[in-house]
């Protein structure tokens, strides 16, 4: 076992790219869920749209990456729009199931064939970076020799990601501790008191949708400059579950929650599944081929996963961070 | 003596194989010989039962009726790294017959793709579903293998879409009956317990992976003659979802409920459930998809216009069964009584004398069994991976919501509206936007009339 890249690779992923869209996805979520009580399920449709319209603003218009990026923000409130319409009247179980159908009619509708033009199909869009690669004004390695290593470009993308990230947590901040923040919490505790107060709840529901699939719209931005590609694989459902697990492991309704949780599920992942890789692998593999091959160890870490988030919901809902009493789940 | 009996049986069902393998090419022969200026017969090619593996096949057109040959259609078959391995021009009554390198028993498990040239049909027409001119086969029996590319019209023209429609019909009952029985059970652990349960799709592929492994089970059941082994493999999945429901509910479940977690809680947890499930099967069945022994060969009866598989009847024909039988008890047994009244409003189940527990019990063995009895069938009718149950698990959702959450009655009438539904509009739509379709129906009727189409107008919000 070689636990020096065990260590290196964990702690490479935990504060790399990735962790930085599911931090800001899972920044979204706490707005809507650990601040509201909204159950949005469909995040990775608020990515998609985000993503899509700056990638395809480059590579099919040939616009400017910057104005796609803006009319990325814009389409993804008018989706908050068109989803909160029908449901935030309806109980929570309804916003989940439309949010989690949009998500995949988005994906398969820029999947498809027949608009292949626009958006890539399968194999998704391409060449549109170049706009945002020129500003890095990074070159070489950084990082700890020897331990972990960060490629110049992956390294602007962090560094302008967490910044983006900082400024995120600010706003979360800033909005939530004013009294706009206490009505959403409010309404989460109990919608009806809010309602006698002459509160319309409806409006603050609605403001919550859109300003949390702003921060979805960002990590939406983020997965495509990280990979310097955009594909419908890259915005599956389970992509906002992930997104779920971020939020609750760090704790919901509170400012850093996502940051610590993003950070913990992404050293975590990708311990497990480097320690399975490396425990299957070689001549006299530490787990042998009979139990486990080198390819149904990189499942562990979903297995795992999956486990985890239950476990995680049954006995510590809160999180790290989160109090107990603040999040009493409920139905409304 | 049996084994005298026997010799002369295979000797007889020899020379019926051999006239059947001839007779096809002599009665070709002989209409285009005598009589050019007349249409042939459009009939199915005859499989043989020699130790090569052929595709065979046959392209009719469908606007004629009786439905006519194409003649001069090229045929080419690839293997999975896209080398050409055989081609064919079909003959003057629309047959091709391609045999494959090597022997049976090699070409078992290997994957091909059948590929239509589009550029040699003739002036006009179409394939009947455009975008079917590759199709990918895996050879499973050491039989020949059958493919059919119907023709139909040139996309955009309006006749010959009635039969396109009753085809795409009967498609879409088959699919309905599968969605309904899965739609039932999410509804009424729904009912009873008020979860939301996003792990209902790995309940459905449990029973397509049982189906599988009993199936594996080296020989084959047969009752009088007929081979059942699939057929008691959904048994045993029907009766093996029903304990796995057991587990799931008094594993998990039961606990969660006696500690008063909140639905949105277990909701969260059920998703948990899901990717750890999700990844257990690809673990145990790696990612390829998989068919059973039976069903995979193609020979459709033809009523009409419409072709219809053998093994969409038999699909159809279970899945129907189980549904009435269901709807029978839930509407006419004292238990099924209970559960409608569960359903309704468990609390003053409760007071009435009804043990809610026990109720519930009842109904995770029951809508897991239905889930998983749905998964085999599914796995019957196009086969299964890790992900079957994820990638119909929407439909579901859409299902049970457009006949109203909770409501019994509601998840059978939603399942047929969303699954004629979803093929049917193939007929407008691109084949591969068909869930989409289904799923913005399910957006626009939340919109109109959120307590779906059998709930009763009350609050749902």
């Amino acid at each position: 076992m070689d636990w020096q890249s065990l260590f290196g690779l964990s702690l490479q992923q935990m504060i790399g790219p990735t962790a930085v869209i599911y931090c800001l996805a899972a920044i979204g979520l706490n707005v809507h869920f650990g601040y509201t009580g909204l159950l949005n399920f469909g995040q990775a449709g608020f990515m998609a749209v985000a993503a899509y319209t700056m990638t395809s603003f480059v590579t099919t218009w040939g616009l400017s990456l910057w104005l796609g990026l803006v009319v990325g923000l814009g389409v993804s409130v008018v989706l908050a729009l068109l989803l909160g319409v029908p449901t935030l009247r309806l109980r929570a179980d309804y916003l989940a199931i439309v949010t989690i159908a949009a998500a995949e009619i988005i994906r398969q509708t820029v999947g498809s064939a027949s608009l292949v033009d626009y958006f890539g199909g399968q194999d998704g869009l391409t060449d549109f970076i170049a706009d945002f690669r020129n500003l890095n004004p990074f070159s070489g390695e950084y990082g700890i020799p020897g331990l972990v290593e960060w490629r110049a470009y992956d390294w602007f993308v962090m560094v302008v990601g967490w910044i983006v990230v900082a400024l995120s947590c600010l706003v979360v901040w800033a909005l939530m501790r004013s009294p706009w923040g206490r009505v959403l919490k409010s309404i989460r505790e109990d919608e009806d008191a809010v309602r006698s107060l002459g509160k319309n709840v409806y409006a603050y529901k609605m403001q919550s949708l859109v300003i949390g699939g702003l921060f979805g719209a960002l990590a939406g931005f983020f997965t495509a400059f990280r990979s310097a590609a955009v594909g419908p694989s890259f915005f599956a459902t389970d992509i906002t579950f992930f997104a779920y697990t971020v939020l609750l492991i760090g704790g919901a309704a509170r400012v850093f929650g996502p940051v610590v949780g993003s950070m913990i599920l992404w050293f975590l992942l990708t311990f497990l599944g480097e320690f399975f890789a490396q425990a299957t692998s070689g001549a006299n593999p530490l787990i042998p081929t009979a139990i486990m091959t080198s390819n149904q160890a990189s499942l562990m870490r979903f297995v795992f996963l999956g486990l985890g988030l239950m476990l995680l919901m049954i006995y510590r809902p809160q999180g790290i961070f989160g109090d107990r009493k603040e999040l009493a789940l409920d139905a409304r | 003596m049996p084994a005298h009996h026997r010799t002369t049986a295979a000797l007889v069902v020899l020379m019926v194989a051999a006239i059947a393998a001839v007779g096809p090419f002599v009665a070709a022969e002989a209409a285009t010989m005598s009589a050019p200026g007349e249409t042939a017969k459009c009939s199915f090619p005859k499989a043989s039962d020699d130790d090569t593996i052929s595709i065979l096949g046959r392209i009719c057109d469908r606007r004629d009726t009786p439905q006519t040959p194409v003649e001069g259609v090229t045929i080419t078959v690839e293997d999975s790294e896209g080398n050409p391995v055989g081609e064919a021009t079909t003959t003057a009554d629309g047959t091709f017959d391609i045999p494959l390198p090597g022997t049976a028993v090699e070409n078992l498990g290997k994957k091909y793709v059948v590929i239509l040239d589009e550029d040699s049909l003739p002036e006009g027409a179409a394939l009947a579903d455009p975008g079917s001119v590759e199709r990918d086969i895996q050879i499973n029996l050491d039989n020949d293998f059958t493919v059919t590319f119907p023709v139909g019209e040139l996309a955009g023209s309006s006749t010959g879409k009635l039969t396109q429609g009753l085809q795409l019909l009967v498609g879409g009952i088959v699919f309905s009956v599968l969605l309904a029985m899965a739609a039932l059970g999410l509804s009424m652990i729904f009912g009873t317990t008020g979860l939301t349960n996003f792990a209902h799709g790995e309940l459905i592929t449990f029973g397509a992976f049982v189906v599988y492994f009993v199936d594996q089970i080296p020989g084959a059941f047969r009752v009088f003659g007929v081979e059942i082994t699939v057929i008691s493999a959904l048994v045993v999945a029907f009766v093996v979802s029903g304990v796995f429901g057991w587990v799931n509910d008094a594993a998990l479940w039961r606990p969660l409920r006696r500690r008063g977690t909140g639905v949105i809680a277990m909701m969260i947890v059920s998703i948990g459930l899901s990717i750890f499930l999700r990844s257990i099967y690809q673990f145990v069945g790696g990612a390829s998809s998989r068919n059973y022994s039976q069903y995979s060969a193609v020979q459709p009866y033809e009523f009409g216009p419409l072709l219809v598989t053998p093994k969409e009847i038999t699909v159809t024909v279970i899945g129907m069964a189980v549904l009435v039988a269901v709807s029978l008890l839930i509407q006419y047994t004292r238990l099924g009584k209970a559960t409608r009244a569960v359903a309704d409003n468990p609390a003053l189940a409760s007071s009435t004398g009804i043990n809610v527990e026990r109720v519930i019990n009842v109904v995770w063995i029951g809508g897991a069994a239905l889930a998983g009895l749905a998964g085999g069938l599914l796995g019957v009718t196009q086969g299964f991976n890790y992900q079957l149950g994820l990638k119909i698990l929407l439909l579901v959702f859409a299902a049970v919501v457009l006949g109203g959450l909770g409501t019994i009655w509601g998840a059978i009438v939603g399942a047929f509206v969303i699954g004629i539904f979803v093929e049917v509009s193939t007929l407008f739509i691109p084949a591969e936007l068909k869930y989409v379709g289904a799923l913005i129906v399910l957006i626009i009727v939340l919109l109109i009339r959120p307590q779906g189409l059998l709930g009763r107008a009350q609050r749902v919000g």
